[in-house]
């Protein structure tokens, strides 16, 4: 079973909620990236998202942008992504790592690939954001050949007609987008997000996860009173910037403080 | 020239098909919170497309408010100069605000009335797609916000303060190249954030399905007018046509209804900067690669790890890494030839222009205008070459001042 379902599977039957964060690769700098993943882990991280940096992330905010940014001027690749996960699998075999990116990296590498490529690296789970189920079949199918999981977005924009042709194509776990808006925006309405849960849930059996404008750990606790996962991003990627000089154990000792808060408010939902 | 090449039967009104795909390219490569938004958009489109009240209220904007038709004009003493085919002008650059633009933001300032958003948003490099934005926003009563990559705002300062005085805001963008290609990325964003409140009027024939398509459509009154003007004033149809090529609008604009006439040879001009062998350029077409950006595939220009590179033209209008996707389609079917011009040869074409006919043409129609000179030197005196001025280029002059050293 991939590391994601099992992962969920095993906390839905202990009634636990997921903790999903989200760091770019590469941020502030390569050598930063594996200790702050062990350190994600460490903290309580049930599973890693890995941004791929992108020069054109349209769907993030001004803090995640600054993220890729960062790691793109630091050199990070697809490529050395890929690499930074096969080095994390060296020492980690439990936690599942999910790659977040564009559609262009990997249009560029070939489907069939990157696909394998990943697989071999030990990545999970892929969500591109530019590739909506329209547009996403060619790279799904290569990736359900890998074995990898096809994560997808819904947003409080999409109706449960709609909703429903993306659960089918989807597997590992829905990722809910809170609100309209980008990543890191200030105005989560967590009812409404209850509510829109509820509907998805009329639809599918994946878990669903919620990220997008998720900033502390009231806010993922309330969440994730609804949700089977938080996703955190902004408020790590954030921390990234801040300590951009410091040394990876310094920044990876920062992460965990800002994750371990996060964890017990959540664990607080068991 | 004698000897055009034969040019496949295809017809040129099946794509986009009904994914928005002009064989591999266009498509809807947006994230899922914009779909829904651009299945509304799609839906109203077809619905009011082919409305005659819809189509007459457009011809009827087009004639009293940008001033249409156009005129095409027959530049006589830059012809003789040049010594080889008669060179026809359409004289887009003499349409209320300046430019083709306005064409496409009548048109989509239409759609948003009819979807009774009360805010409009766009994204500008030169910024004559933005004061068309905004002129058409202040007409219609609409709030509108233009994004600007703040490069751009530096090189386009009087388009900045138009926009200005037209009451929109302008939001300089700091982040990437801070060009066109950022400005679209915000605008996005922007969009996503407003999308129950907000059109976002996109000002090429670039982005995910329906732009692609509505706007070509908006454009196309302009080769409408010039087959019909040639035929008028000259009893036969032009043996060329040139236009400048950035996202592609003014081009798909003049092409399109030419497509079907098999004698008309197409050529689009690329920025290529400081030449093709530099990099330094903004031609995806001659010296990119497949890729997918802003919500289409379409060629790109792009590093080895798919990155997005920054481009280099002179013209602002012309500086983005992508194109429209059915001109990517027109290349592989081989019905468009793409070449590209460099930063020199476009600012001699502007000065040329400027001194024989009189007409001061933007710097990104006169990447058009060098390569019409160079084709005009090799064809027939019989033969006819339709160029779109697409824009007049006033805004361009404190741009070239500084190239000459002199403040103005």
């Amino acid at each position: 079973m991939n590391r994601i379902t099992e992962s969920l599977s095993r906390l839905r039957a202990q009634g636990r909620k997921a903790l999903v964060t989200y760091i770019v690769s590469g941020d502030p700098y390569p050598e930063a990236s594996l200790p702050a993943m062990h350190a994600l882990v460490a903290a309580g991280a049930d599973i890693i998202e890995l941004g791929v940096p992108f020069s054109d992330p349209m769907a993030e905010g001004p803090v995640i942008q600054r993220g890729h940014e960062r790691a793109l001027a630091a050199g990070t690749s697809l490529r050395s992504t890929l690499a930074l996960v096969s080095a994390f699998r060296e020492s980690n075999r439990d936690t599942p790592v999910v790659l977040m990116g564009y559609a262009n990296p990997i249009e560029r590498m070939g489907y069939r690939a990157f696909a394998e490529a990943a697989a071999g690296a030990g990545v999970d789970g892929v969500l591109t954001v530019d590739l909506p189920a329209e547009e996403a079949q060619g790279l799904n199918s290569e990736l359900k050949a890998a074995g990898i999981e096809t994560i997808f977005l819904l947003a409080p924009t999409t109706a449960p007609a709609r909703a429903e042709r993306i659960a089918a194509m989807a597997s590992g776990f829905l990722y809910y987008v809170s609100l309209k808006g980008v990543t890191g925006a200030g105005h989560l309405d967590v009812d409404a997000v209850k509510a829109k849960l509820a509907m998805l849930r009329e639809l599918t059996d994946l878990p669903l996860c919620v990220g997008f404008g998720i900033k502390d750990a009231a806010s993922a606790k309330a969440i994730a009173a609804s949700a089977d996962g938080a996703v955190v991003g902004s408020l790590l990627v954030d921390h990234m910037g801040a300590a951009a000089a410091a040394d990876s154990e310094a920044i990876a000792a920062g992460l965990v403080q800002r994750v371990a808060p996060i964890r017990a408010a959540i664990n607080e939902m068991n | 020239m004698n000897n055009p090449k034969p040019v496949p039967a295809i017809d040129y009104q099946s794509v986009p098909d009904n994914r928005g795909h002009f064989g591999p390219y266009g498509g809807k490569f947006v994230s899922e919170t914009l779909m829904p938004a651009l299945e509304e958009l799609e839906t109203i489109y077809n619905r009011l497309k082919d409305d005659p009240d819809f189509i007459a209220e457009f011809d009827r904007d087009l004639a009293h408010y940008v001033g249409r038709p156009s005129p095409l004009y027959f530049a006589e003493h830059w012809s003789r100069e040049v010594g080889g085919a008669q060179i026809f002008l359409k004289r887009e650059d003499l349409n209320h605000t300046g430019a083709h633009k306005v064409n496409n933001t009548i048109g989509q300032a239409l759609l948003a009335k009819h979807t009774g958003k009360r805010r409009v948003i766009a994204e500008t490099g030169a910024g004559q797609h933005g004061v068309a934005s905004a002129t058409v926003a202040a007409r219609l009563g609409l709030e509108c916000q233009v994004y600007m990559g703040a490069e751009d705002v530096k090189r386009q300062a009087l388009n900045v303060y138009r926009m200005k005085l037209l009451g929109a805001e302008v939001v300089p963008v700091q982040s990437g190249s801070r060009t066109l290609k950022d400005a679209m990325n915000e605008a996005m964003r922007d969009w996503v954030t407003n999308v129950d409140d907000t059109f976002y009027i996109i000002g090429t024939v670039a982005g995910p399905h329906p732009y692609p398509q509505l706007v070509r459509d908006f454009q196309c009154v302009i080769g409408r007018e010039a087959r019909a003007q040639c035929l008028d004033l000259t009893g036969r149809l032009p043996d060329a046509l040139v236009a400048c090529v950035g996202g592609g609008s003014n081009a798909i604009g003049l092409f399109h209804p030419f497509l079907p006439d098999q004698t008309v040879a197409m050529y689009g001009v690329e920025a290529g900067g400081l030449g093709l062998d530099t990099g330094k350029h903004a031609a995806p077409l001659s010296d990119g690669i497949p890729g997918v950006l802003h919500g289409n595939r379409t060629y790109l220009m792009e590093d080895e790890d798919g990155q997005i590179i920054e481009t280099h033209s002179v013209s602002a209008g012309l500086d983005y890494p992508g194109v429209g996707p059915e001109h990517a389609w027109l290349k592989d079917m081989k019905r468009v030839e793409y070449v590209a011009v460099d930063d020199d040869e476009a600012l001699a074409a502007f000065r040329k222009l400027t001194l024989v006919e009189g007409i001061l043409p933007a710097l990104e129609s006169s990447h058009a205008l060098a390569y019409a000179e160079k084709l005009a030197a090799q064809m027939h005196r019989d033969e006819i070459i339709v160029v779109n001025l697409s824009g007049r280029g006033d805004k361009d002059i404190l741009t070239v001042a500084a190239l000459d050293g002199i403040e103005v």
